[in-house]
């Protein structure tokens, strides 16, 4: 009995390790032959190369390991708003398939069956090279909420501009804490003493003035600044000022979200109809009135069967945000796993850093869900 | 609000209001179709903001005059139904109905009545619309990708050849229906390699060799998301269960092996094939490429198929397990007759969607150099001779794509109505 348990263990290790042995003792002799040493020392050397969109400084006398740096903040800034924008649309379209009314039942269900049976690089390519290249040039572009202009060279648009952002910072961060705080402490009220306060008012109240005093105050100001149109040659333009946003950027979120929320749409449907009809009836026989019953009986009852597939397609539109690649939008794949790559010729360290970079953002977004996840389910006792 | 009579119908003077609701209806309708199409506002003389959401006030109004509860007359109780069950609903179909008409009449356009259809070259594109005679001309070149024109019939064989042999597993006689397993999972797989590696990269019996490096187009595509489902559905299957195992170092090794290729992008997943994988193998050794890209892709997609076995397993209840070993059944036995097929009937859905999601994923070969249909159009669309007809193509693709999508989800869906059983 105990052979049986431990031959297939063994022989499991012995074909993990044989695999690995092979690969690392030709890895070691390639690297012999070719002269090249394994290590990240490459990380501090100059780069010597220009990205063309960066959140923070960056130019080509920083290093490698600033390089990286930059990739990897772009992929997490598209990542970011690709969420927030596809949980929103995903939302808005999973309750439309639920109506009633036939139109919009259909023109929800039309819209996900598009968009999720075509594949999402074939749509990036799509927004970028077919839809974005329609756009006008900066010369000719028209003027849009009387603040923005969309050209074939990206959207520019209003930038504020602050003075002593640092003052105004820490001001809602503090309001955020008192909220936290202020939440907890109406909460044991009610369950103590079954007194409720106007929770949501006083939150916004405390969200909107602290902050708004540090104006008064604090000496913090903001300004606008408004993109105005340059000459740079004869016929090339540009606009200056403002906020630019590249169009790489734009193509990629679109089709990211678009994409993404097609899936988030299907399981917001599912988790809402997952929900019994018993359970609606039952909270509205109690007199909840309909808002409360979809407040307190199916959102949180709903948000269980929602949240785990959910947290999967987070992680897809993250790995996915690397088709930014394609695009020429410098994220970590271009910009680290490409260009750093090519100049260094370094491909072990370099496709492994990149590869453990995702790996610990995928397990650190499943880790934060996960603890979501666990702090919203049922309690059995 | 409710309880508000003000311009409501009742049975008397039913006629009246279907009359004047019907012509406010069409009155915003037609307010809208001129002022789009042809640039004609009759409502200019309001103010701006009003003249612009007039069809929605019409509409609305119109909609408010024919809302009754019964009336007898099907259609009108349809609708009412239907698109028309309160003032906000109302406001909605009447913004969608709207919406359709606003995209629909410049897309129909585009796609059919200013687009061009005959011609060989460029100049035969004079219209606004699209221009089809880039498909037709670049056709072959989207479907083969470089392979010689004159050898095109080697790959038309081969898919004709396995699709028919794919399709004879629906006409085995009874008494080899047990045997339909092993033939798909082993006896096509075989049938089809050596197939392909005869007929279409050739070589011997008289036929030209053809290098992968040339393969390409839709044809490509078949091919890598042919070998990846195929290899990539056993391999899952042993995952998932080595995930479950009780013996600690197969489960660990699954278990990280699954997390790993869950937890990286596909496009590192290639690039490692691509520049990392010769680096691991002995001096000299040279595999091909689009083994090396259907080795990763499988690999990768298995991971998500392991995962998605292991749901089927764990909703299986233990009763299943407990009753099998009282039968004296081992673990394979166990597994192979009573387990798996129930837990497999159970995730049709999450396996297809994971079959759906590697087609779709196929477009991304183009890191490694194989250009699939997506990788041959952006090849297409860099030849000067043919300049500007990106939309065309990626449209093109899209429709391919699409089709060949929602009918395997449409197929999915009916397996899944087939197999179901009550429990």
């Amino acid at each position: 009995m105990k052979f049986k348990k431990i031959l297939p263990q063994f022989l499991t290790l012995l074909f993990i390790v044989l695999i690995f042995g092979f690969f690392t003792m030709n890895a070691q002799e390639n690297m012999d032959t070719r002269g090249i040493e394994f290590g990240f020392g490459f990380l501090k050397q100059e780069a010597s190369f220009d990205i063309q969109f960066s959140l923070i400084d960056y130019d080509g006398s920083r290093s490698y390991a600033r390089a990286y740096l930059v990739g990897l903040l772009n992929t997490l800034l598209v990542s970011f708003i690709g969420i927030i924008l596809s949980t929103i649309l995903g939302v808005i379209i999973g309750v439309a398939r639920l109506s009633p009314n036939y139109l919009i039942n259909k023109t929800a269900s039309f819209y996900v069956e598009f968009f999720r049976n075509v594949p999402l690089l074939l749509q990036i390519f799509f927004w970028y090279f077919a839809a974005l290249r329609a756009l006008p040039m900066p010369e000719d572009a028209p003027l849009i909420f009387g603040s923005s202009y969309m050209t074939i060279k990206g959207l520019y648009t209003v930038a504020p501009v602050w003075n002593n952002f640092d003052v105004f910072f820490i001001a809602l961060i503090i309001a955020m804490i008192i909220i936290f705080f202020f939440n907890r402490f109406a909460k044991k009220k009610q369950e103590e003493e079954g007194k409720q306060y106007p929770k949501f008012l006083i939150s916004l109240g405390i969200f909107i003035i602290l902050p708004a005093s540090t104006f008064l105050i604090g000496g913090v100001d903001l300004s606008w600044s408004f993109p105005e149109l340059k000459q740079l040659a004869k016929t090339s333009f540009t606009y200056e000022g403002g906020l630019g946003i590249p169009p790489e950027l734009i193509a990629l979120t679109l089709a990211l979200t678009l994409y993404t929320a097609t899936f988030i749409a299907e399981n917001v449907r599912a988790g809402i109809q997952g929900i019994g009809k018993g359970q609606k009836e039952a909270a509205a026989s109690i007199g909840l009135t309909p808002s409360q019953v979809l407040k307190l009986v199916i959102m949180p009852q709903a948000l269980r069967i929602i949240i785990p597939p959910t947290t999967n397609q987070y992680l897809n539109l993250t790995k996915n945000s690397s088709l930014a690649a394609a695009i020429a939008y410098p994220d970590l794949v271009l910009v680290f796993a490409g260009t750093a790559m090519m100049q260094t010729g370094r491909a072990i360290e370099i496709v492994g850093i990149t590869m453990a970079t995702y790996l610990s953002i995928s397990l650190a977004i499943s880790m934060f869900m996960n603890w979501y996840n666990k702090r919203i389910a049922i309690q059995e006792k | 609000m409710s309880n508000l009579n003000f311009l409501k119908p009742n049975k008397e003077n039913l006629n009246l209001f279907l009359v004047f609701g019907t012509l406010f209806f069409a009155l915003g309708i037609i307010d809208f179709c001129l002022n789009n199409f042809y640039e004609k506002n009759i409502t200019g003389f309001l103010p701006g903001f009003i003249s612009f959401f007039t069809p929605l006030i019409f509409g609305m109004i119109g909609l408010h005059l024919i809302r009754i509860e019964f009336s007898g007359i099907k259609i009108l109780d349809e609708l009412n139904k239907n698109i028309n069950t309160n003032n906000f609903n109302a406001a909605l179909s009447i913004s969608i109905i709207i919406l359709i008409i606003f995209s629909v009449a410049p897309l129909l356009n585009w796609f059919i009545l200013d687009a061009n259809f005959v011609g060989d070259t460029k100049e035969a594109c004079t219209g606004g619309g699209a221009c089809w005679v880039y498909i037709k001309v670049w056709f072959n070149r989207f479907i083969y990708g470089m392979y010689p024109n004159a050898e095109q019939w080697r790959v038309n064989a081969t898919f004709i050849i396995v699709l028919g042999l794919m399709a004879a597993g629906y006409f085995f006689p009874l008494r080899f229906k047990k045997y339909l397993t092993f033939y798909y999972v082993i006896i096509l797989p075989i049938i089809s390699f050596l197939l392909i590696y005869y007929l279409i990269s050739g070589g011997e019996f008289g036929l030209e060799w053809v290098e992968t490096g040339a393969w390409g187009g839709l044809s490509l595509t078949f091919i890598v998301s042919f070998f990846s489902l195929i290899f990539c559905f056993p391999i899952g299957m042993m995952l998932a269960l080595g995930r479950r195992s009780d013996l600690a170092v197969v489960k660990y090794s699954s278990l990280s092996f699954i997390e790993f290729w869950r937890g990286v992008p596909l496009i590192t997943v290639l690039f490692m094939s691509a520049v990392m994988f010769p680096m691991f193998l002995p001096d000299g050794t040279y595999v091909d490429k689009l083994i090396r890209v259907i080795v990763a892709i499988t690999l990768f997609e298995a991971a998500y198929t392991a995962e998605v076995i292991r749901g089927g397993l764990q909703a299986l209840p233990r009763g299943q397990y407990d009753a099998a070993k009282s039968l004296g059944m081992g673990y394979w036995r166990l597994h192979l007759l009573v387990i798996l097929p129930q837990a497999l009937k159970l995730v049709i859905p999450g396996i297809a969607n994971t079959f759906l999601a590697l087609v779709k994923d196929t477009p991304l070969i183009f890191v490694v150099g194989l250009l699939e249909l997506v990788g041959m159009l952006n090849l297409a669309k860099t030849n000067p001779k043919w300049l500007g007809f990106s939309m065309e193509g990626y449209v093109f693709a899209g429709i391919i794509f699409w089709i060949i999508c929602y009918s395997m989800s449409k197929y999915s869906q009916k397996l899944e109505l087939k197999f179901k059983t009550d429990r």
